[in-house]
């Protein structure tokens, strides 16, 4: 309080504060927001082959949902992209959540080991991930076929996964799933355990059955880390490359069967044998995949967690 | 075995010992499944490719050991200088997200000034926006600064993703040391940049986090090395497997070798932060 009302008697702006937040206010001021300004920027603007900018407005962006080569790219790499995201929020969210529900119990001996065991994959590179899986799945060494005969589902033994059109996008999904359940699982796992025992206690004197508590206690008490999980999920898949890219390469195949946003900026922006490198275009798919975020994150804020606060008032 | 199964049998009903054994099974099943592909890309890196492809679940034995993998990975792609690179990225990156961060963070949660909340929320934004979207923009901006094709540009460049959800968790912790603390400190004359110092070791769980929370990704990311630093000199691990996986992708024994080498560090790194990382995610979580 003294400090504000010296500021109001006209003292001067102490220095040490401004020494305390510069160095972090520089450098995430010019690496992180002035180039995502920028490229928004860039997205207004078309460059010839010397560079020269002409400001075009929202040209791009009506040249990319309308124009006959770039509007299949744009509309299959959001189809593919809601299809990623659709997998991940149906497969990896419930299951975090039941390896989670099954890791709070008290009375599981080796929770700790589990726990730490089943996260192992999320801390590895997704481009080993992508390898190792590719490895797996290839009919060549025929590791994911002696498990298909193994249960008895022969007719798949021998089934390209990666290199089929029908599957590579879901067989791609379920990868990154496989990665990825450890971060819901342990966002669940620390919502699960700081509900208070009373209330699960409560609830079983009431005569409430342990999926009869699960449902009508403790998920409404979690529903605030839903959210985040949800929200996580959401930005991370629209934003995902690396698997796409280490397992599919540049041009997502098998006929852009696995493009997602990601790789179609990429392959955008810095080009790709046939086809040199377009930056301002570039910056548009980046400007469309921003708007995209930009509205979950929207959503999620105004939409899910103001009505939570609202719930648990 | 037989005491602890009669410490189950006082101490549940048997419908409660099926559950129990259900949860296990699953357990057991899902953590095999997560381990599995890990374990078998880690035995068969030390086997000859005959026995790759013979034998794949077995371990490797007399006849069936092999280092060719190794040997070739070592001789046609400099591993060590990737490692450098990727501990030089992470290192100077961590350094600069956590001395820069408990700076903004102090200044944040410890003064009150005209715009405070305004900063706060200026320097929150970048946690859920990914900052690849203004890649385009960040590569001319490094070529503009004579920076591209450096370890310095990924420095920089994570260091202002990292900084935002850093600033973020130490603002939150660093408003709960006491003021009592501070105010002793103050009347003995101390200046504010002392006193600074004085309080990251009281916050030192939040550093933990902070630090293991960007560690690992840090060193796994692909996009910013393949775009910012690609030269075989300043090439990260992650890009630099990814390049020789490419090349020798019909080499078996060199793809899992350097498939294997590459885990290795971030594996041992989790084994160490495990426990950080994890009360980490959980605390982050409650907020």
């Amino acid at each position: 309080m003294k400090l504000a009302t010296q500021f109001r008697d006209g003292r001067r702006f102490p220095l040490h504060i401004i020494v305390f937040l510069a160095p972090a206010v520089i450098v995430y001021t010019m690496f992180m927001i002035y180039p995502l300004v920028d490229s928004l920027r860039l997205s207004l603007y078309t460059s010839d082959d010397r560079g020269n900018e002409t400001f075009v407005g929202l040209d791009n962006y009506h040249k990319l949902v309308t124009d006959p080569l770039w509007e299949p790219r744009l509309k299959g790499a959001i189809i593919n992209n809601i299809k990623f995201f659709a997998i991940h929020m149906l497969v990896q969210n419930p299951l975090g959540l039941l390896l989670a529900s099954l890791l709070s119990s008290p009375y599981i001996r080796g929770r700790t080991i589990y726990r730490t065991l089943i996260f192992t994959p999320t801390v590895l590179s997704v481009v080993l991930i992508g390898f190792i899986w590719s490895m797996i799945l290839s009919p060549l060494w025929g590791i994911s076929g002696d498990f298909f005969t193994a249960i008895g589902l022969e007719q798949y033994a021998k089934k390209p996964w990666l290199g089929l059109e029908s599957t590579a996008l879901t067989t791609l999904s379920l990868v990154s799933v496989w990665q990825w359940v450890g971060i819901p699982m342990m966002l669940f796992l620390a919502a699960l355990i700081s509900i208070p025992d009373e209330l699960i206690e409560a609830a079983r004197v009431d005569g409430a059955t342990g999926w009869g508590v699960f449902w009508r206690v403790k998920f409404p008490l979690i529903l605030p880390t839903v959210g985040i999980v949800s929200i996580l999920t959401f930005v991370g898949n629209f934003n995902a490359f690396d698997l796409i890219y280490t397992t599919q390469k540049v041009n997502a195949g098998p006929n852009f069967s696995t493009d997602i946003l990601g790789t179609f900026f990429y392959r955008t922006f810095f080009g790709q044998q046939l086809q040199p490198g377009n930056p301002t275009m570039g910056a548009t798919i980046a400007g469309v995949m921003f708007l995209i975020i930009l509205t979950g994150v929207l959503l999620y804020m105004f939409g899910w967690q103001r009505r939570i606060t609202q719930v648990e008032l | 075995m037989s005491s602890l199964s009669s410490t189950l049998m006082r101490r549940f009903r048997p419908a409660q010992q099926i559950q129990l054994m259900a949860a296990h099974v699953i357990l057991l099943t899902y953590t095999a499944f997560a381990l599995f592909p890990i374990v078998l890309i880690l035995i068969n890196s030390f086997k000859t490719r005959k026995a790759i492809f013979k034998s794949p679940y077995a371990l490797p034995d007399a006849d069936t050991w092999s280092t060719v993998g190794y040997e070739t990975v070592f001789k046609r792609a400099n591993f060590p200088d990737y490692f450098r690179n990727s501990l030089i990225v992470t290192l100077g990156a961590l350094a600069l997200i956590l001395f820069f961060g408990t700076m903004a963070a102090w200044a944040l949660s410890e003064y009150r000034f005209p715009g405070n909340n305004l900063m706060g929320l200026y320097l929150a934004l970048g946690i859920m926006i990914p900052i690849r979207l203004g890649t385009v923009s960040i590569l001319r901006l490094c070529v503009d600064l004579g920076i591209v094709d450096t370890l310095l540009a990924l420095i920089l460049v994570y260091t202002a993703s990292g900084l935002p959800l850093a600033i973020f968790v130490l603002t939150n912790f660093m408003k709960q040391v006491p003021r009592d603390l501070k105010d002793a400190a103050r009347v003995d004359g101390a200046s504010e940049y002392r006193i600074y110092r004085m309080i990251l070791p009281l916050v030192r769980p939040a550093i933990g986090t902070v630090a293991v929370f960007n560690m690992i990704p840090i060193w796994n990311d692909l996009w910013f090395p393949l775009i910012l630093a690609p030269s075989e000199r300043n090439k990260t691990v992650t890009l630099g497997a990814q390049t020789f996986l490419g090349q020798f992708v019909s080499d078996w024994n060199a793809v899992l070798a350097s498939l294997t080498l590459s885990a290795v560090p971030v594996v041992i790194l989790y084994i160490i932060f495990s426990r950080q990382l994890i009360r980490g995610l959980t605390a982050g979580a409650v907020k």
